[in-house]
């Protein structure tokens, strides 16, 4: 026996189906109120590898606020309507659309490009899976989406699929496809 | 749909339950046989379940084919949500008490410490868990099986870990349920947990089992993590120091998030973690 613990990390599970009674809750999706100025709506559907939705999927979105700052602020669970916590979690409904209620986040350094990240859950999904929704292009710092690291280094079809569209309400739309044409590119954001 | 792989076992349906469990074992056990004879020539050992394990029929059609794309991890990425006593009671990590009366079967602790890569306690993180109750059966629409559902049970339970990341819940010890992944397809008894560290990379969903199992060989989700050592992190050891005098039985699992998971503080907020920009500019 060697004294030495064991660090490597534990593997992850999937959510299963049942999580629906544990892991949502009441205005998950809400981290602004829709009253709020500057809330959006960030939406998209979760898809298979036959293009068909997802109908068991959670997402989680963790983000900046308006001004890139990070928040502290506890109570994500409780949603008193005026905290922002700057964590949503959303299941998808019957065919496989999320809604969230945010805010656009602002950059988190100088000159760097505006995203929420995502973390994917779902029946039949062995594991979590990351990403990142990039906001469009018109409202990004000046050349941030042409400097950022990660979409730099991928091809324009892939690239596209971490962009999110701006619909003609001013919502955010963004698709997730587990698999198959236009996959939606995951990311290892391990540190190394 | 086909699905072919080596031993020439072939899955044609992603909702079959036509299989048998002799089928299903056989196509896991020759993934398993063909990783260990890649590692022993040198291939790298596997500490996370493959997200492509066709024996796991929902999984053929919900995985990725492309590999992860690696991403420096931005501010944003290197923290994580705060969560606190404005969001869970201490009485939440008691499943035993949220109704009016004892819950049946073998009540239970299952304790243990959460920590990062580095071995650093986790401190005042959420942890959250499911179950089902102790007849194999949850307390949700689609869980249709006919064994009973106790009133006096939901299977859900929340708590924040201590100062030196440890969680405890009291609940009750869950069965094993059928499915319909193939015929006659059992689940080995399981709690769901879910966890936060201080980066939301560490973010980890998953499940954990009891010693020694009948089930194991059996069960493709299990099995999914096709490296035995990485199997085992998942499985509760049970403690006889938890266990409790007349009162309950205990064990013990503790859980490793991955990453340094270093501690971010107000400073470092908005520093800059690209190469590129190695301009010190901070809000």
């Amino acid at each position: 026996m060697t004294a030495t613990p064991d660090l490597t990390p534990t593997p992850g599970q999937t959510v299963g189906p049942f999580f629906g009674f544990a892991l949502p809750y009441e205005r998950g999706g809400q981290l602004v109120d829709q009253a709020h100025p500057g809330a959006v709506r960030l939406y998209g559907t979760v898809l298979d590898g036959h293009g068909d939705p997802v109908p068991d999927a959670l997402l989680e979105i963790w983000q900046a606020d308006e001004d890139g700052n990070v928040s502290t602020e506890t109570g994500s669970l409780v949603r008193d309507g005026w905290t922002f916590t700057g964590f949503g979690r959303a299941a998808v409904d019957n065919v496989g659309r999320y809604t969230f209620t945010t805010v656009e986040p602002g950059p988190t350094r100088e000159g760097g490009a505006r995203f929420i990240h995502v973390c994917v859950f779902a029946r039949g999904l062995l594991d979590k899976l990351h990403t990142r929704v990039y906001l469009p292009e018109a409202d990004q710092p000046e050349g941030a989406l042409a400097h950022d690291r990660l979409l730099a280094s991928l091809p324009e079809a892939e690239r596209a699929t971490l962009l999110a569209t701006r619909d003609g309400q001013g919502g955010l739309s963004f698709d997730i496809r587990l698999q198959g044409e236009g996959e939606t590119v995951f990311l290892d954001v391990e540190e190394r | 749909m086909e699905e072919s792989f080596d031993h020439a076992h072939v899955v044609t349906s992603s909702d079959s339950a036509t299989s048998t469990q002799n089928e299903m074992t056989a196509q896991i056990e020759a993934l398993h046989r063909a990783y260990r004879e890649g590692v022993a020539a040198g291939a790298r050992v596997e500490d996370k379940p493959r997200i492509d394990f066709a024996p796991y029929r929902s999984s053929v059609l919900r995985h990725p084919t492309k590999d992860l794309r690696h991403a420096d991890p931005e501010t944003i990425e290197l923290t994580s949500p705060a969560f606190g006593t404005r969001d869970v009671h201490p009485l939440e990590a008691d499943l035993t008490i949220q109704h009016g009366g004892e819950p049946i079967g073998e009540r239970m602790i299952v304790t243990g410490r959460v920590v990062d890569g580095s071995g650093r306690p986790l401190a005042g993180q959420l942890v959250e868990i499911w179950q089902a109750n102790a007849s194999g059966r949850y307390v949700h629409k689609r869980d249709q099986h006919p064994a009973p559902l106790d009133p006096n049970f939901s299977g859900v339970g929340r708590c924040l870990t201590d100062a030196d990341g440890n969680y405890s819940f009291t609940t009750i010890r869950p069965g094993p349920y059928p499915w319909k992944n193939h015929h006659n397809a059992w689940r080995p008894a399981h709690i769901h947990f879910s966890l936060f560290g201080t980066a939301f990379t560490q973010r980890l969903v998953t499940q954990m089992y009891f010693p020694g199992d009948p089930l194991f060989p059996l069960d493709p989700i299990y099995q999914a993590i096709v490296d035995e050592d990485a199997r085992r992190r998942l499985v509760a050891t049970y403690d006889h120091d938890v266990t409790r005098h007349e009162w309950c039985t205990g064990y013990r699992w503790d859980i490793v998030l991955s990453g340094r998971g270093r501690t971010l503080f107000e400073n470092d907020l908005g520093a800059d973690h690209d190469d590129d920009h190695e301009n010190g500019d901070h809000r």
